[in-house]
């Protein structure tokens, strides 16, 4: 075959290509700066490769794309330890670490879940890589047959995750989702441009959310704050011993588990125009789905960290496939990657159409750099997993100013705009309610991850499809009925009722104890009247912008229908019901800080930074932190404080990044970093 | 100042640097040990940071005192967040270490008052004006029903196009295809012109657009293989601001050929005058470079000497035409018309465009 006379003898020059000192010297670089900047949540591969693009110029490729490839690779490896140790997703392919990763470190196994989580890594990348040695010659044809039929449904697949993790009440689960869709379409329509939720007056909102803030908003300021007011260590023991032989051990054990993943992982990250949110979640309720103790996930279950782990270092595999394939970026940080590559050397390499015919050899270098790269990430995270495991002893009071500070600070880098910590905060006030009263918060993830794709992928098919069942009605059904169109079907059948039945006995968030009525019945008129006011305003969308009326207002009104149905259980059952959930219950019985003054710390370093912008909030909150809430005395409080600022500092300046304003800064020019 | 003058000008204040740095300073700033921030209002993934990182390390050896050149990028509301942010600057803060770079989707909001735009591009300082081309094309069967350039048999077509937007670039290609009689039908919501070229080789759209730059990458092959034919370039403009064949596709018609071709196309009233300017407004100079409003003669003179050295580095040709295409990288007083040009439409295509927008896609303005 004319493929093998090709494919094979190329695969040779690529190894000769890989294995030169000087390449190997750029990988190895490559990948300690993308460990490094993996572990800061909020920061992943844009952020290094951004940092790495002026020096691409002129620089003699195979040594640029080395240090490139080694950066992308490990991104996913070591955003685990966020996701594990503090329950933060270290970034939007490690969401769903969390669920089990962060119950395992509370429980002293922290280094168990770690080196699980390292060894599934290693495993997806290199099945990643080596199934991309083969796909990448008949992949084009492959991924032209995904169009937007077949993306809807995979997005709908993808929602259909919302069925497992919906919780013990389904309908909350399901209400849940319908909020974060509703996050999803504020802002301008795709389609028509027609504001939802938005006003030009408030230009902020007319971009609509970013992920990052919502991600953080949802999964970390909740976790944060509940550690901060139960004030002690994240985990109440000391760190086992021979945790990380042990991982090893799990993950050896659910060998399969991790081959199915990483296969989910390739062909979600082949399939351009998804990109990689959703792949950790259908990861996740595929290890929930093939599992019979399901109770135990969401409260440490070790099948939860190594699905979703194995899968998103495959989809950096998988997501290679469009970029190199077709020049289309998978996602924000391949699309650096594009244009990056066409400074190496004198541009002759170009990503595309043309990179397969022209430069088989490059591009099979590249997949071997992307296994190379894998195993050496893992190799230095499970050596340093271990030491960084104990991060999870020291008394949370003594974290928790960090992580605020350096949520703030990644939270500001996504939309360089001072409302970027209001709506952080507004996020984290929804997860922290969410939190308390039993709503899936991975369902209000998934749901906004996906809700724009759902929203494009359902106008744009509908209109290609009514244009061709104008042609015909057989073309029209031609398009919308594919073989692969029925296949999702059925999978997002079987998944929505195996997910329901075993929803009922997955505790997402842990056990959490029903109480009074009052609370939750207060909370669920809130969020009532929230998708009241969206579906009016929704409604309110002028005919000539239809097509981004429909999308916002039909959610809405299956949201109401949802909580009116909440609403009426509520009525009808007594205290103590499941649907009572609130977690305030306990938390205050158990003499723990009150909620308000621990999230009125957070509140005031945002507030203050509006006032005199970041550096100087910071030091203000640092400095009567340490002293009032933590009890340092002088000495350590000035070293605690110096040192978060000096590292955020250090940070801003080697990524290049600016700090949030405040009117200070409107009213009087300043120099970094107080500007 | 011709450009060779300017050139000489530029070469004999570089050698001055070198012997005397202290005398320089009247004429050229001194950015040693400086940090250059150049704003892109658009996201990490677009054209435009293609080529302001094209532009940075090559500016930044230009430049006196090789100050570092770092691409900042502000994206949000199509780039008039970013634009209305440095509308906000003034030169003495920066003593010309900020430079902004506008593109087409800059200059359509403002000639079209779209009512966020809150910037003036006439307070502005422009240092680079970097011209680029489209080419539309089809299916190979479509095309060859073309009875050579008139484009009247198309007419019986339905087309599917995957479009960022009417009030975006588009608009250029979506009018022009209106006049040409296609019935032409944009879906909306993709989120690059990548993703309408991916949408057309999945068959499901049936017309398309590239700049010249991605045609050049991602569409040859198709053409090559045999399943995509161009229909014709915008073109380009001559020195007396004729359109003329785009010197990157000498071979390829352009569309005032087609429309001449085809009964139902004309080449003059409102509606072609109207697609001519926004052409102009949108192509010919479509990313320029500025420094902010109150920058001094120096700061002017520095900058555009700078790119003047880029453009004449022995390797420029080679280098510049797969990333930005063989398209005029217009400085001084070049770059002021071409800004005269790009941001002034006369009211009556301003009048059409606003109101065909209304009529044929429901898009108001106010």
């Amino acid at each position: 075959m004319e493929l093998t006379a090709t494919a094979l003898p190329a695969l040779g020059q690529a190894m000769e290509l890989t294995f030169q000192a000087n390449v190997m010297i750029h990988l190895v670089l490559g990948v300690v700066m993308g460990l490094c900047i993996g572990i800061f949540p909020g920061l992943g591969g844009i952020a290094g490769l951004s940092l790495l693009l002026p020096f691409m110029f002129g620089m003699e490729p195979m040594s640029g794309l080395a240090l490139m490839i080694g950066l992308v690779a490990v991104v996913p490896t070591s955003d685990t330890f966020a996701s594990v140790l503090m329950g933060i997703p270290g970034s939007s392919a490690s969401q769903a670490t969390v669920l089990d990763g962060f119950p395992l470190a509370k429980r002293g196994e922290a280094a168990r879940a770690l080196s699980a989580a390292f060894a599934s890594s290693l495993f997806g990348g290199l099945f990643g890589a080596f199934l991309l040695t083969f796909f990448i010659l008949i992949a084009r044809p492959i991924v032209l047959e995904f169009r937007t039929p077949e993306l809807l449904m995979i997005t709908a697949f993808g929602l259909s995750m919302v069925g497992i993790l919906a919780g013990r009440i389904a309908i909350k689960g399901i209400v849940a989702a319908g909020l974060g869709l509703l996050a999803g379409t504020v802002g301008e329509g795709d389609s028509a441009g027609a504001l939802r939720m938005a006003s030009y007056d408030l230009p902020y909102l007319t971009d609509g959310f970013k992920l990052v803030i919502v991600g953080l908003g949802i999964f970390a300021i909740p976790e944060i704050v509940a550690l901060l007011r139960q004030d002690r260590a994240i985990s109440d023991r000391q760190v086992l011993g021979g945790g990380w032989l042990a991982g090893a051990r799990d993950w050896l054990a659910n060998i399969w588990l991790s081959v199915r993943c990483s296969a989910i992982g390739v062909i979600v990250g082949v399939i351009p125009g998804l990109g990689g949110s959703v792949v950790d979640w259908i990861a996740y309720g595929h290890a929930v789905m093939t599992t019979r103790d399901t109770p135990s996930f969401g409260s440490g279950n070790i099948r939860g960290v190594i699905g979703p782990e194995s899968s998103n270092n495959a989809k950096e595999g998988g997501g290679l496939v469009p970029t190199l394939l077709f020049g289309i970026p998978g996602s924000g940080s391949m699309a650096i990657f594009i244009g990056a590559v066409a400074l190496l050397g004198s541009g002759q390499i170009e990503v595309g159409p043309s990179m397969i015919k022209n430069n088989l050899d490059v591009t099979d270098a590249i997949v071997w750099m992307l296994a190379l790269a894998n195993v050496v990430g893992t190799l230095i995270c499970i050596a340093a997993s271990g030491g960084i495991a104990r991060i999870t002893t020291i008394p949370f009071r003594l974290l928790a100013p960090f992580l605020f500070m350096i949520i703030a600070f990644a939270a500001f880098q996504s939309g360089q705009s001072i409302m970027d910590l209001v709506a952080l905060f507004g996020f984290g006030m929804i997860g922290i309610m969410l939190r308390r009263f039993d709503w899936s918060r991975p369902a209000f993830l998934i749901g906004f991850v996906l809700s724009n794709p759902a929203e494009t992928y359902t106008n744009q098919a509908v209109q290609i499809a009514a244009f061709r069942f104008r042609k015909s009605f057989e073309d029209g059904i031609d398009y919308l009925v594919s073989p692969i169109v029925i296949v999702l079907i059925i999978m997002t059948a079987v998944s929505v009722i195996l997910g329901l039945r075993q929803a009922r006995n997955m505790r997402s968030e842990g056990d959490v104890p029903s109480g009074a009525k009052r609370a939750p019945v207060l909370f669920l008129l809130v969020v009532l009247a929230y998708l009241l006011v969206a579906f009016v305003n929704a409604s309110l969308i002028p005919d000539h912008s239809a097509a981004d009326r429909v999308f916002p207002r039909f959610l809405a009104a299956v949201s109401i229908v949802g909580a009116l149905l909440l609403l009426v259980q509520m009525i009808r059952s007594p205290e103590g019901h499941p649907v009572f959930a609130d977690r305030e219950r306990v938390d205050r019985a158990e003499g723990m800080r009150g909620l308000w003054p621990t999230l009125s710390w957070f509140a005031g370093l945002l507030f203050l930074t509006t006032l005199t912008g970041f550096i100087i909030a910071l030091t203000v909150f640092l400095l009567t932190y340490f002293r009032l809430r933590a009890n340092q005395n002088w000495a350590g409080t000035l070293l605690l404080a110096g040192a978060g600022i000096l590292f955020i500092c250090t940070l801003a300046g080697i990524l290049n990044r600016e700090f949030p304003p405040g009117l200070l800064q409107e009213q009087v020019h300043l120099p970094w970093p107080l500007r | 100042m011709g450009l060779s003058k300017r050139l000489l000008a530029s070469a004999i204040a570089a050698t001055m640097a070198l012997l005397t740095p202290n005398l320089t300073s009247a004429h050229m700033l001194d950015l040693s040990g400086k940090t250059v921030e150049w704003i892109i209002p658009f996201s990490e993934t677009g054209g435009s940071a293609k080529w302001a990182n094209f532009y940075a390390p090559l500016l930044s050896e230009a430049l006196p005192g090789e100050p570092t050149v770092v691409v900042k990028f502000m994206p949000g509301a199509g780039s008039t967040k970013g634009a209305n942010w440095f509308q906000e600057q003034d030169y003495a803060d920066s003593n010309g270490t900020l430079i902004f770079g506008s593109s087409g989707s800059t200059q359509f909001p403002y000639l079209l008052g779209d009512p966020r735009v809150q910037y003036e591009y006439r307070d502005w300082n422009v240092v680079l004006a970097s011209g680029t081309g489209g080419v539309a094309y089809l299916p190979t069967e479509l095309a060859d029903m073309m009875n050579g350039v008139d484009a009247s048999p198309l007419q019986g077509t339905d087309f599917i196009y995957g479009s960022q937007g009417a009030t975006r670039l588009d608009l250029v290609p979506l009018l022009a295809w209106e006049m040409l009689g296609l019935n032409v039908e944009p879906v909306f919501g993709i989120k690059g012109r990548g993703d309408g070229r991916l949408m057309f080789e999945r068959g499901e759209a049936n017309i398309d657009y590239q700049t010249s730059s991605s045609y050049l990458g991602g569409v040859v092959p198709l053409v090559e293989a045999g399943t995509a034919t161009p229909m014709m370039s915008w073109g380009a403009l001559d020195a007396d601001g004729n359109i003329v064949r785009d010197p990157t596709f000498p071979d390829m018609p352009t569309f005032k050929e087609l429309c001449e071709a085809t009964d139902s196309c004309e080449t003059s009233g409102e509606q072609w005058e109207a697609w001519k300017a926004f052409f102009i407004a949108g192509f010919p100079a479509q990313k320029m470079v500025f420094l902010p409003k109150g920058a001094s003669e120096d700061a002017i003179a520095t900058y555009t000497a700078a790119f003047e050295t880029v453009k004449a580095r022995s390797d420029f040709a080679e280098i510049s035409a797969s990333r930005l295409g063989k398209y005029p990288q217009i400085t001084g007083s070049g770059a002021a018309a071409a800004l005269d040009s790009a941001t002034n439409v006369p009211d009556e295509a301003r009048a059409f465009v606003v109101n065909w927008l209304q009529e044929r896609y429901g898009v108001s303005l106010n």
